[in-house]
């Protein structure tokens, strides 16, 4: 009889035990091995740029750079001039203010606020040469920069307060002759040093991936599949896949994860079945700024103190700024868990001369929600701080930040804000009060770079859970194993233990009844019987 | 004493096979809902996930032998008798009274049984799968890439599929009490081991009729 119940049981523990087995997904994915050897191939340029004639020759501007690339290229420029990278605006519907063109023209940001009346400064990263104020002309095209973006002789490099113009010291000719596809060099001599130096901004895009680690970054390590990053951001006609929604308010012309590794990556299709609901960024970026620290907060209402007159320096041990007297007192931190929230591909930036509506100020809103059926979880970065803002009109200043030299009201030479913001305000065109106050500001950038092997990528339970989950914040809807009925469950458990005791109980008294009974004696030999058959 | 055949095979396969996976889904199924951690939320998502497909073809199986055997006809619900049961279980066991109802191969269930089970099969753990079924495929796709199941909120399944494994695990423990109120407290669980239980004297008659009964059908 035994022989029946454990046949049973070792029956569903085996067969729960060899599904189990088969189901190990640790077998081949033919997918990911197609990328692989698609991505290995190294693309090989048809013209080597050095034995072109027209290169042979010492260039006295950078401008004669870009007039001997036109002699081939004709019409290039066209296409540079209809980029943002150009232009530092785009125009696109924005919810809630209808077709806007933003930009870097007039979108504010909480590090170094904004470009306008700092672009003798700023245009250090503006694909051109000579943006020394809003009146820029767009339309010359002996302006544009083709060696920021192809130089690979690592030779060029933008002077500092110099407009756009590359420095003194850059050997032209040298870098005409050795133009080519743009390397991480490239792009990353501007995207990793955004907001005043490296990974200051992003968090997730640094110099450390010019040369890193699979386990930093498995796309761009070294000893991993090393890619550029024009290889997911890729470009036709000049127009390139993919920006960042701290200054592009619409959902299109994205580079994401599918496009090469498609909605459904995994073999396992229990969790390819998140995609509807969670990017795969939140799994598979568990952690940011792996290398080197990320600013996670700036507050510009500590800037201006100086010491015996003379502006200083306060850093940490890892050498990261906490205080510099031109800017404010930071934070930063390395190896940062994300922020998640839902996000649906469109947002909202507070561009110059916007009322502000609520404090903290949000520079950026990220849409979506849990309802909205193109949301999904992202993990972002939420960079905090506070700026200087007119207490009369309610909006943020633009202090005049950069300047030549001390007595032309730039703050970082003068220390005084009254000024920097007369300054900053005239050019942008907006009135200031002459009262001015600081105002928390917050900043949301979405994390896409820096995804981990497959192993660090996060678990189950790190979000599945009651106690603390990486989604403990992100309310408004059941995720199972973290919320559940709280009257269900109290009730249930209440019910449940109320049922034992009362069986217990049951027995308690049907025991001693029958021992008061002195019918003891008997149950002995029915217990007997029943052991001897 | 007699003994009597009650439970068939398929039966007792059936019932034990029930019973293990049920117990295993409860176990695998609380850690889900983040009552505790034993294999690790993924594994037991896992486990869970084939433990039920388990249990659901098994209850088609099921199904299926009792419409062809008749044997669903043991749980249609009677009144008669019912009050007598209950009153047996609240007093008389206490007693020593003996059960008020007689077992037989053909009528094995007592009223109260009848009605517990009938509630078992047909509310209960159909609640329990049909919202376990909708959980499953919550927020997947077709081939379209269209979403089956999303206007249904997520809530409201796990709150009846939470609700059905509670019901069944309080009627686990009152089933597994109630087995021990056989003619001696292991009677009842040998008889669902062996198929055969042992029957008082007084109700020898009634069932030497019942197996004449059954041999001329």
């Amino acid at each position: 009889m035994l022989r029946n119940i454990l046949l049973v049981i070792v029956l569903v523990i085996l067969s729960l035990v060899l599904v189990n087995v088969f189901h190990e997904d640790d077998t081949y994915n033919l997918k990911l091995e197609e990328l692989r050897h698609k991505y290995a191939l190294k693309h090989i340029p048809s013209v080597d740029h050095s034995k072109l004639a027209e290169l042979q020759k010492e260039f006295k501007s950078p401008q004669e750079v870009t007039e001997a690339c036109l002699l081939c290229h004709t019409e290039t420029h066209k296409e540079i001039m209809a980029s943002s990278h150009w232009n530092w605006e785009r125009v696109a519907y924005v919810e809630g203010r209808g077709i806007a063109s933003a930009g870097k023209k007039n979108v504010m940001n909480n590090f170094c606020i904004g470009t306008s009346s700092n672009q003798q400064s700023c245009a250090k990263c503006h694909i051109g040469f000579g943006m020394t104020n809003d009146h820029f002309d767009f339309n010359n095209a002996r302006n544009v920069d083709c060696m920021v973006c192809h130089d690979k002789s690592e030779e060029y490099m933008k002077g500092v307060f110099m407009a756009g113009y590359p420095a003194r010291t850059v050997n032209l000719e040298k870098v005409a002759q050795s133009v080519g596809s743009p390397t991480k060099n490239n792009c990353g001599s501007c995207h990793f040093n955004g907001g005043g130096g490296n990974n200051v901004k992003h968090g997730d895009l640094e110099t450390a991936q010019l040369s890193c680690s699979r386990d930093v970054d498995v796309h761009m390590g070294a000893n991993g599949m090393n890619l550029e990053c024009v290889a997911c951001h890729t470009a036709q006609n000049h127009k390139i896949l993919g920006k960042l929604y701290s200054v592009s308010p619409d959902n299109s012309n994205r580079a994401t994860c599918e496009q090469c590794h498609t909605t459904t990556p995994h073999l396992n299709d229990m969790i390819n079945r998140h995609s509807s609901k969670v990017s795969c960024q939140a799994c598979h970026i568990p952690i940011y700024a792996k290398v080197n620290s990320t600013k996670m907060a700036w507050k510009w209402s500590d800037a201006g103190k100086l010491k015996d007159g003379k502006a200083y320096e306060e850093d940490d041990s890892l050498g990261n700024h906490e205080y510099l007297s031109i800017k404010g007192s930071f934070i930063w931190k390395n190896n940062v868990q994300p922020d998640y929230i839902w996000f649906n591909g469109t947002a909202s930036q507070y561009l110059l001369g916007d009322t502000i509506k609520s404090i903290p100020v949000q520079m950026n809103t990220l849409n979506g929600s849990y309802g909205d059926r193109n949301s999904k979880i992202i993990p972002v970065k939420i960079h905090v701080g506070d700026q200087i803002y007119d207490k009369v009109h309610h909006w943020l200043i633009q202090p005049k930040l950069a300047g030549e030299k001390e007595g032309d009201s730039a703050f970082w030479n003068d220390f005084n804000w009254d000024k920097a913001s007369i300054a900053g305000m005239e050019k942008s065109g907006l009135p200031f009060s002459g009262q001015y106050g600081f105002v928390e500001t917050e900043m949301y950038w979405p994390i896409n770079h820096m995804v981990a092997p497959k192993e660090q990528s996060v678990g189950c339970a790190e979000c599945h859970t009651q106690h603390n989950g990486r989604l403990a914040k992100l309310t408004g809807f059941y995720l199972p194993g973290r919320d559940h009925n709280k009257i269900l469950d109290i009730t249930g458990i209440w019910v449940f233990w109320l049922t034992v005791i009362a069986v217990l109980g049951h027995a308690v008294i049907r025991i001693s009844i029958t021992i008061y009974k002195n019918k003891y004696e008997k149950q002995i030999i029915n217990y007997d019987d029943d052991t001897t058959t | 004493m007699q003994r009597v055949y009650i439970y068939k095979g398929f039966e007792r396969f059936w019932h034990w096979l029930q019973a293990s996976l049920i117990m295993f889904l409860s176990i695998t199924g609380f850690e889900v809902h983040g009552s505790y951690t034993i294999f690790g939320f993924e594994k037991a998502v896992e486990y869970h996930r084939v433990a039920s497909w388990m249990l659901i073809g098994l209850i088609f199986l099921a199904i299926f032998w009792h419409l062809t055997t008749g044997e669903w006809k043991q749980y249609i619900p009677t009144t008669k008798k019912l009050k007598e049961q209950i009153m047996y279980y609240m007093s008389g066991i206490f007693k020593g009274e003996s059960h008020p109802t007689e077992k037989t191969g053909l009528s094995k269930l007592n009223p109260l049984q009848r009605l517990v089970y009938l509630g078992f099969k047909l509310l209960l753990v159909p609640i329990t799968i049909i919202s376990g079924i909708l959980y499953m495929l919550y927020k997947t796709f077709d081939q379209n890439n269209i979403i089956v199941i999303e206007d249904y909120p997520l809530e409201a399944i796990a709150f009846w599929h939470t609700l059905g494994a509670i019901l069944l695990m309080i009627f686990l423990v009152i089933h597994v009490y109630m087995t021990t109120t056989g003619k001696t407290p292991t009677s009842n669980i040998q008889a669902m081991i062996t198929g055969w239980e042992e029957i008082d004297e007084e109700h020898q008659e009634h069932n030497d009729e019942n197996k004449k009964k059954s041999e001329k059908k």
